[in-house]
Parts: structure tokens; C-alpha cells; sequence
């Protein structure tokens, strides 16, 4: 069912597209072509989007908490990539020095994994810590204060980052060539859009699989429900929420390495735009749902790139606010969600 | 913290009743500011602003920068105690965090920009914009109020996060009315009744920000005790039995909002006509955030905590920060005379509101309600809770 509506949807935008780019007089004879390089993009920076919203959905679906931190634990998975992979940032030099594209295909998936094998458990462990040092002891008070707290979080890491690394764009080895283009449909589409897609995917797999199957998913889903009913049923929800926050971290350090490789240059303040777009895609697909979460990450990514490809770039953040604006109007619940107004 | 209950009930109990049998000069002054609270803030804040004007002239002030731009630099701190009583209002009164506050600032500054400016051809008179930029800001924090006050409190912090990047935006992008990054400059100085603003003696700009503040505070301690005053701190700390009770939590929420962005429409006018230019990087989040810190740091809830906290604040960022760089490099202090105060002015602010949510949450100058509020998981049982009746002044024990 899900899988149908998600192609669905890509095949929809597809259509969307060609025939809005076959509008313009332009971009008329290329329109199909074109649409698809777009659709290979937007699925792309989707999958980042949605990486990142997992870890909101998550957090959100097991204590009701935004941890506005998590744009920027985000960000500094994708300094972390920086460091082990490439030259390095600020005053700190690289592990790797890697700077350019690696064309050897087994060199190159052996420096991807290592990267992620390195990246993941270091942001899983940042934000298992915020957890454990700043949201732990307002649990079961105010609801205002851990939010504000959250808040004062993110700023500190953004300004961490600033005072480590600097201000402005620093470089991101794109190990991946971006050379490397495969023929689809008469459209030439870089296989790292692909690539991206593919390990976004399978790290979802994992997670979806995890939480459905696996005794401590079980328990992750009943602290979801009901704190108190499942501390009498004997699970620890205080290591069940740590993990959430872990497994979280995790996610967004992935989507910070293969941000890396798209993007080619790494920001302090990388993460608070991400992360409001992330957040929007977590509402979209209804908080707390992690499928939605994923599909909201999607539509997210065709909007952002539908304003793009109209050549309304600097709109796109405009048009992701209003996206959300929108939703919060008509469908506060989200897409998969269930109806959250009620459950306050 | 681990104070019983019963002690904290003692000490609220006991606190009015000390004052009350001090000596009679201060005796006589705590009944007249209990008595007429209006006019203690107007008297208050006279003296106060007539004190900083002449003392700026003198040590300990004159050592560090010329009257006149510590002058100008209470204006602007002035600027930042009108944001902090808007979004305590928001934060502190109704209990909704509003993170993308620096947008209403941005309506305020900008619709005086277009009022008043040679860019707009327009020169309009400087207490009609006033009253304008505050309305406009108003209606857009209605506007956006709306469709979020319904939901609950969590998606209104996010939403204003997001209205707050997204403003600044708009104006950035939309150059054919607002000149983009380079912003709208040569904006008019203000013109009351005749008197023209002079440019470099900031004396006019001090005492009418002095006005503004005063008949805000004035305000917002009316509000605080008027009936939805009473209503805010109902949702404030349950909306369910709020609604129960017969408040309408939207209505409530959604005139809080309103009142907020009403101050920061004001504190944008102001500012702009004290800078003459209005360009989208003066709206930006860490604007949001300083003002959160500001009434965070102050005393979430209490307008004189706040305002203290905002004024403190501000000339710690614009003063002190530079100064401490200055001292150390001029003193040669190893270590420290490398480390840019300013640059991690942002750092320190984040640390700052994290320490205190965390082991001060009612602020150094707190309003006795919230206190006892943010401290209410410690206290666990409503009982105690009931011995400290929200009118500490009232209770005998």
C-alpha cells in the first residue's frame, strides 16, 4: 500500500513537471528529460529530508518533545564526515585527506562504509548525551521549559560549530564521482542521486524492521503509547528513550555524510534550515509515524525542487513554510497521522 | 530546590509582613506602590532615566565610552525591553513559545520604512506609523495565530520558527519593494508635533523611549491582573480545565499572540527611525533568541524581571563583551586576550538559557506564580500547591 502511493507520487510529479517545464518555450523540447534529472534530484534531497525527520518523528512519537537540536546534530554528522573523510574544517585537519572523486568502486564503498560506520554511532552518541544531560530532568514537568531548553541546544551546537569550524561554506569531499552517470530514459541522471536513495532506503528498512520485530522496537512502540502502563509491563523507558534519541542521531549523521556528497560544502548553520524542513516533513506524514515521516520527507524534497525547477529557488524555503502552513490548517493530523489535536 | 513546601509557604507568607514593619519611609513607599502601581512605575521610571542620563557623564560609565553612546546604546537597549514585554506576554503570560518573534519586529520596522522614507516618496507622520507599524504587526500575528493557536502548543513554537526564517526571506527576496540585502535607507527621524529628531544628540530618542517603556510596562501589569490576564495563567497552567472553565483557549491565546506582536511592532518603528535604515538582516533568529534569553534570564512571567533582564542583557552583548576584549588585550592576559568575547557572544547566551531552564527556570527576578509553577514537579502533591494561594500577599499562616 505504502510503496504504491510513494511511486505513485514520484510518478505523479514526474507528470507535473513535464508538462509545467513544457510550458516554457525553453525548456519545452527537453521537458521529460529534464523532468526526470529533477525527479533523480528532488528524490535525493528527499531522502536526506527524510533521514533527518525520522529522528523528529521518533523523538516526538515517545516523549512529545521538538528536539530542536536535531537539525543541528544534522550538521555536525556532516562536519564529522568532514573530518574523517576529508581535508578537514576550521583549524581541525581530516583523517583521510580525502578531497576529490575516488573512481576505484570497491575503494570508494570501503570509504562510504567506513565513513558511515564512523559518522553514525558519533551523532547517535551526541544525541543520546543531549538526552541524557538536558531533556532527562524535565521529564514528567513543564512542558515549556525542555522545549525552551531544546531551543538553547541548538544554538549551542550552531555556535560550537561557528566557533570551531568558522563561518561560511567549508569544503565536503565528494567522493563520489560525480562523473558517473547512468542513461534513463534519454536523461542522464549522476548515479549518486541513486546511491543516495538507495541508502536511505536501507537504512529505513532496518529501522522499520527493527521496530516492528525486534523486543526492544516492541518496547520503543509501548513507551510510544503509554510511559506509565509500560514501566508496569517491565520495560526500562528510560533506555528505550535513549535508544529512540540514539537510533535518531544515527539517522541524522547518515543524512549529514551523504548531504557531503551531494552538496559539496559543509555550514554551521546547515542544520536549522534542514531541520525546519525535516520537522515540516515529520508533521506532513503525522508526527510520530515513521513511514509518514519518510513520505513527508519526499513531498518536502518535490516541493523544494518544484520551486527550483520553476526557477523560484530563493521561494523554496517559502513555499516548504507554506506547505506546512497548509497542513497545519487542513490536516493537522498529517498525512498517516492520527488526529494529534485530540491526543493533547 | 530542596526546600519542603511548607518552608516556601512560610517565606511567601512572611515576605509582605517584613516589609511591613520596616521603617516608615518604607513603609510609606511599599503602600503607595501597592496602592498605585501606574504611577510607581511613571515616578520610577522618570527617576531612573533622569539617574542613568547624568550618571552616564561620570565614573564609573565615563570610563568605559562618551555619554552619548551610552545614550544611544539605553535606546537600543530600550528597543530590546519592548521586544522582551511583547514575548513575555507570549511566553511568560500565556505560556506559547513564539520563536519566530524578530518577524513582528520586522513588520513594525518595515512598515515604517515604507511610511516614512525617500525610498517610498512617502513621508508620513512619525505617531501615525507608530500606531500603524504596531497594527500591522498585529494583524499578522492574528494571521498566523489562527491556524496554529488550535493546535497544540508545540506546533506554535515550530510554526513561529518557521515564520521567523521565512520573513526575513520575503523581504530579502522581494528587492523591487524593499531594495533586498541592501535594505531601505535614509529612513526619516522621527518628527512629533513639529520637533525634529536631531541625528547625532540621542537625548529625544532616550526620553521618548523612556515614554514608550513606561506606558508599556504600565500596560502589560494591567493586563497581567485583568481578567485575561487571570485567563492566560489558566491555560497557561491547564488549558483543559481552562476550557472547563469556560475560557475560550483560542480567543485568549490568539489576543496574547496579538498583544505580543503588538509591543514588537512598536519596538520596530522605534528602531528604525533611531537607525535610519531597515535591511533584513537586523530580523534574523538570533534576534528571536536573545529576546528569549533575555526574559528566560529575567523572570519568565514577571514585566520588571524581564525588562531588567533585557536591559542587562543588551549592554552585556554591546558593551561588555567588547570591553572585556579590549582589557584583556590591552592588559596582555595569556589565554584570555586571544578568546573573541563577541564571537562567542551567541555561545555564551545559549549556555546562559540552558543553565537557567535547567536549575533556575523561573529567572533571577521571578514572579512568585511561576516560580512556584516551574517548581510544581518537585512539590508533586497539589496539596502544597493549594497552601501557596496565588495572592502570596493575601495568605496568613
Amino acid at each position: 500500500m505504502i510503496p504504491a502511493i510513494a511511486v505513485g507520487m514520484v510518478i505523479a510529479y514526474f507528470f507535473i513537471l513535464t508538462f509545467v517545464l513544457g510550458l516554457n518555450p525553453q525548456t519545452a523540447d527537453h521537458a521529460p528529460q529534464i523532468a526526470i534529472q529533477q525527479v533523480a534530484n528532488a528524490l535525493s534531497i528527499g531522502a536526506i529530508y527524510a533521514l533527518i525527520a525520522l529522528g523528529y518523528t521518533m523523538v516526538y512519537g515517545i516523549i512529545e518533545l521538538i528536539n530542536f537540536a536535531h537539525g543541528d546534530v544534522f550538521m555536525m554528522g556532516a562536519f564529522l564526515a568532514v573530518l574523517f573523510a576529508g581535508v578537514g574544517a576550521g583549524s581541525i585537519p581530516g583523517l583521510l585527506h580525502l578531497s576529490g572523486p575516488v573512481e576505484n568502486p570497491i575503494l570508494l564503498i570501503i570509504y562510504m562504509a567506513a565513513t558511515l560506520a564512523v559518522v553514525m554511532p558519533l551523532t547517535g552518541i551526541l544525541n543520546l548525551t543531549i538526552e541524557r544531560v538536558f531533556y532527562r530532568p524535565f521529564r514528567g514537568g513543564s512542558r515549556l521549559a525542555p522545549l525552551i531548553t531544546a531551543v538553547g541546544v541548538s544554538f549551542i551546537l550552531q555556535n560550537v560549530a561557528l566557533v570551531l569550524f568558522g563561518s561560511g561554506d567549508r569544503n565536503a569531499p565528494q567522493i563520489f564521482p560525480l562523473s558517473w552517470r547512468i542513461d534513463l530514459l534519454g536523461a542522464s541522471v549522476p548515479v549518486l542521486n541513486i546511491v543516495i536513495l538507495i541508502i536511505a532506503l536501507a537504512l529505513m528498512f532496518v529501522l522499520q524492521t527493527f521496530v516492528r520485530r525486534t523486543r526492544l522496537g516492541r518496547a520503543m512502540r509501548a513507551t510510544a503509547l503509554d510511559q506509565q502502563a509500560s514501566k508496569l509491563m517491565g520495560v526500562d523507558v528510560n533506555q528505550t528513550i535513549a535508544l529512540t534519541f540514539a537510533i535518531g542521531g544515527a539517522l541524522a549523521g547518515a543524512a549529514g555524510t551523504v548531504w557531503g556528497y551531494n552538496f559539496g560544502f559543509v555550514r554551521q548553520d546547515l542544520g536549522f534550515n534542514a531541520g525546519l524542513k525535516s520537522f515540516t516533513s515529520a508533521v506532513l506524514g503525522g508526527i510520530g509515524n515513521i513511514t509518514g515521516a519518510v513520505l513527508g520527507g519526499f513531498v518536502i524534497g518535490f516541493i523544494e525542487n518544484f520551486a527550483a525547477s520553476l526557477g523560484l529557488t530563493r521561494w523554496a524555503e517559502f513555499s516548504v513554510f507554506v506547505a506546512l502552513t497548509l497542513v497545519l490548517v487542513f490536516r493537522p493530523a498529517g498525512i498517516l497521522g492520527q488526529q494529534v489535536g485530540e491526543r493533547a | 530546590m530542596s526546600a519542603t513546601p511548607v518552608v516556601e509557604a512560610d517565606k511567601v507568607a512572611k515576605a509582605p509582613n517584613g516589609a511591613r514593619v520596616g521603617a516608615g519611609w518604607r513603609k510609606r513607599i511599599s503602600d503607595f506602590a501597592h496602592a498605585h502601581r501606574s504611577w510607581t512605575i511613571v515616578i520610577s521610571m522618570a527617576i531612573g532615566a533622569v539617574l542613568l542620563y547624568f550618571w552616564s557623564a561620570f565614573p564609573p560609565f565615563s570610563f568605559v565610552q562618551s555619554q552619548n553612546t551610552w545614550i544611544s546604546g539605553f535606546v537600543n537597549a530600550g528597543v530590546f525591553i519592548l521586544l522582551a514585554l511583547g514575548l513575555n506576554i507570549v511566553v511568560g503570560f500565556a505560556g506559547l513559545l513564539d520563536l519566530g518573534y524578530a518577524a513582528f519586529f520586522a513588520f513594525g520596522a518595515y512598515l515604517y520604512a515604507f511610511g516614512a522614507s525617500p525610498f517610498s516618496h512617502q513621508h508620513l507622520p512619525f505617531l501615525l506609523l507608530l500606531v500603524g507599524g504596531a497594527v500591522v504587526a498585529a494583524v499578522f500575528g492574528i494571521a498566523l495565530g489562527a491556524p496554529t493557536l488550535r493546535l497544540r502548543g508545540d506546533y506554535l513554537a515550530i510554526v513561529t520558527l518557521g515564520f521567523g526564517e521565512i520573513v526575513p526571506i520575503v523581504f530579502l527576496n522581494a528587492e523591487k519593494y524593499t531594495q533586498g540585502t541592501n535594505g531601505i535607507g535614509g529612513v526619516d527621524r522621527p518628527n512629533i508635533f513639529g520637533f525634529q529628531f536631531p541625528g547625532i544628540d540621542q537625548t529625544a530618542y532616550y526620553v521618548l523611549m523612556a515614554i514608550v517603556v513606561a506606558i508599556v510596562l504600565i500596560l502589560v501589569y494591567r493586563l497581567l491582573d485583568s481578567r485575561i490576564g487571570r485567563a492566560w495563567a489558566a491555560i497557561r497552567e491547564d488549558e483543559l480545565a481552562a476550557a472547563a472553565n469556560g475560557i475560550n483557549t483560542v480567543t485568549t491565546k490568539l489576543a496574547a499572540f496579538a498583544l505580543g506582536a503588538t509591543t514588537a511592532g512598536f519596538a520596530g518603528v522605534l528602531n528604525a527611525s533611531k537607525l535610519t535604515i531597515v535591511d533584513p538582516t537586523q530580523f534574523q533568529f538570533q534576534v528571536s533568541f536573545v529576546v528569549l534569553a533575555m526574559i528566560v534570564l529575567g523572570g519568565m512571567g514577571n514585566p520588571f524581571g524581564v525588562a531588567v533582564g533585557a536591559f542587562i542583557l543588551y549592554n552585556i552583548q554591546s558593551v561588555l563583551l567588547k570591553q572585556l576584549n579590549a582589557t584583556f588585550e590591552n592588559l596582555h592576559v595569556p589565554i584570555l586576550q586571544d578568546i573573541d568575547f563577541v564571537k562567542f557572544q551567541f555561545l555564551l547566551f545559549g549556555i546562559a538559557l540552558v543553565l537557567m531552564m535547567m536549575f533556575r527556570p523561573e529567572g533571577l527576578i521571578p514572579s512568585q506564580r511561576r516560580r512556584r509553577e516551574l517548581h510544581a514537579a518537585d512539590a508533586e502533591s497539589s496539596e502544597d500547591l493549594a497552601l501557596v494561594a496565588p495572592d502570596a500577599g493575601e495568605v496568613s499562616l
